[in-house]
């Protein structure tokens, strides 16, 4: 084996690179009702994501079931206990303390949801909450926990409050539907923008150029991953409670 | 010249349109700096407020984005969910 032959295997090295991949990619294809549905890696990813979260909170049940009040609690309770006090206190704070602990469980589970999703990244997985079906679904329930909510402490105020300023109408249904809209393109938006930057950084650099400027990878990796998700993920929390304790109306909260 | 098929002519404007689409990002920027920096005044007239503060300012921040992702919608549907070569 010559310089030459080195030097070639060198320049293979460098130049091989990987593959772009950053999109939903169908894995099984099944047809219902004479539609063509597939089965995508956003599925797998929230598969893991939700068995993840059933893991977690069936050990979380288990440890405060068998907990002792007499004695110390141990890590692991602890972690909980600290985790569903801060629930409890941002829903507390942001929603008045009449009605907020009535969401914590809502939150709660958002909350953890989303940050697992977004941090699923970090694992190998296509993050589900870059796909817009799944955002959209997300940003659905929260419009009809407004709307729910809005029907039971305003009553029919809930409707004619549209039509204050009657010249202003349009704007208000527009403002009213807009708001599942923008609340859902925000979360896919910025995480979909990260996996397409990882995506093409993979992709594109060769292989053993991404070996040496890891440090520059694990950085765009904890911005985009674990930065960016974990603000986006409270975001949606914070627009969901501000949204849903508007219809309270003032005096109540 | 004559070469260029109709769709390669979609394909570069899409590329280019996706390009301009990405502009929309100018606006978020300059906003979320502006509050960035307001933050950072409004810390340093009262830190004990910091944590409101924060929780503040990355709502608003995040609010601001909301127009930049319209922009990138619209760049990833024109790059990888074309509706223009349909219709051809």
């Amino acid at each position: 084996m010559g310089f030459g032959s080195v030097l070639r295997t060198g320049a293979f090295l460098a130049a091989e690179t990987g593959e772009v991949k950053f999109g939903v990619d169908g894995l099984l294809r099944y047809e219902l009702f004479g539609q063509e549905l597939w089965i995508t890696n956003t599925h797998v990813s929230l598969l893991i994501v939700v068995l993840v979260m059933t893991i977690f909170a069936l050990a979380a049940n288990r440890a405060i079931r068998k907990a002792d009040p007499n004695e110390v609690p141990g890590t692991f309770l602890n972690i909980i206990e600290y985790l569903v006090e801060a629930v409890d206190n941002l829903t507390r704070t942001n929603m008045g303390e009449k009605h907020g602990w009535k969401f914590s469980n809502y939150i709660g589970t958002l909350f953890g949801f989303l940050i697992v999703a977004n941090l699923s990244g970090l694992f190998g997985l296509r993050a589900p909450t870059a796909d817009y079906g799944v955002t959209l679904g997300l940003a659905l329930i929260t419009f009809v926990l407004i709307h729910y909510n809005g029907f039971k402490y305003e009553k029919a105020g809930h409707v004619t409050k549209l039509f204050k300023p009657v010249l202003l109408t349009p704007i208000n249904i527009i403002g009213e539907i807009a708001t599942p809209l923008s609340m859902s393109l925000r979360l896919f938006g910025n995480i979909l923008s990260g996996t397409v930057m990882m995506g093409l950084l993979y992709g594109l650099l060769p292989k053993l150029l991404q070996f040496f400027i890891w440090p520059v990878f694990g950085g765009l990796h904890a911005y985009f991953d674990v930065f960016s998700g974990a603000i986006q993920s409270y975001v949606f929390c914070m627009l969901t409670m501000v949204f849903i304790s508007q219809t309270f109306g003032e005096e109540e909260v | 010249m004559s070469n260029i098929t109709n769709e390669g002519l979609i394909l570069a404007c899409s590329a280019i349109g996706a390009g301009i689409a990405m502009i929309a990002g100018v606006g978020p920027g300059i906003g979320q700096g502006i509050a960035a920096g307001q933050g950072a005044a409004a810390v340093g007239r009262n830190p004990g407020a910091r944590g409101n503060i924060m929780s503040t300012m990355l709502l608003g921040q995040a609010v601001a984005e909301t127009t930049g992702l319209y922009g990138f919608a619209v760049a990833i549907i024109l790059l990888f969910a074309n509706p223009l070569l349909g219709k051809l």
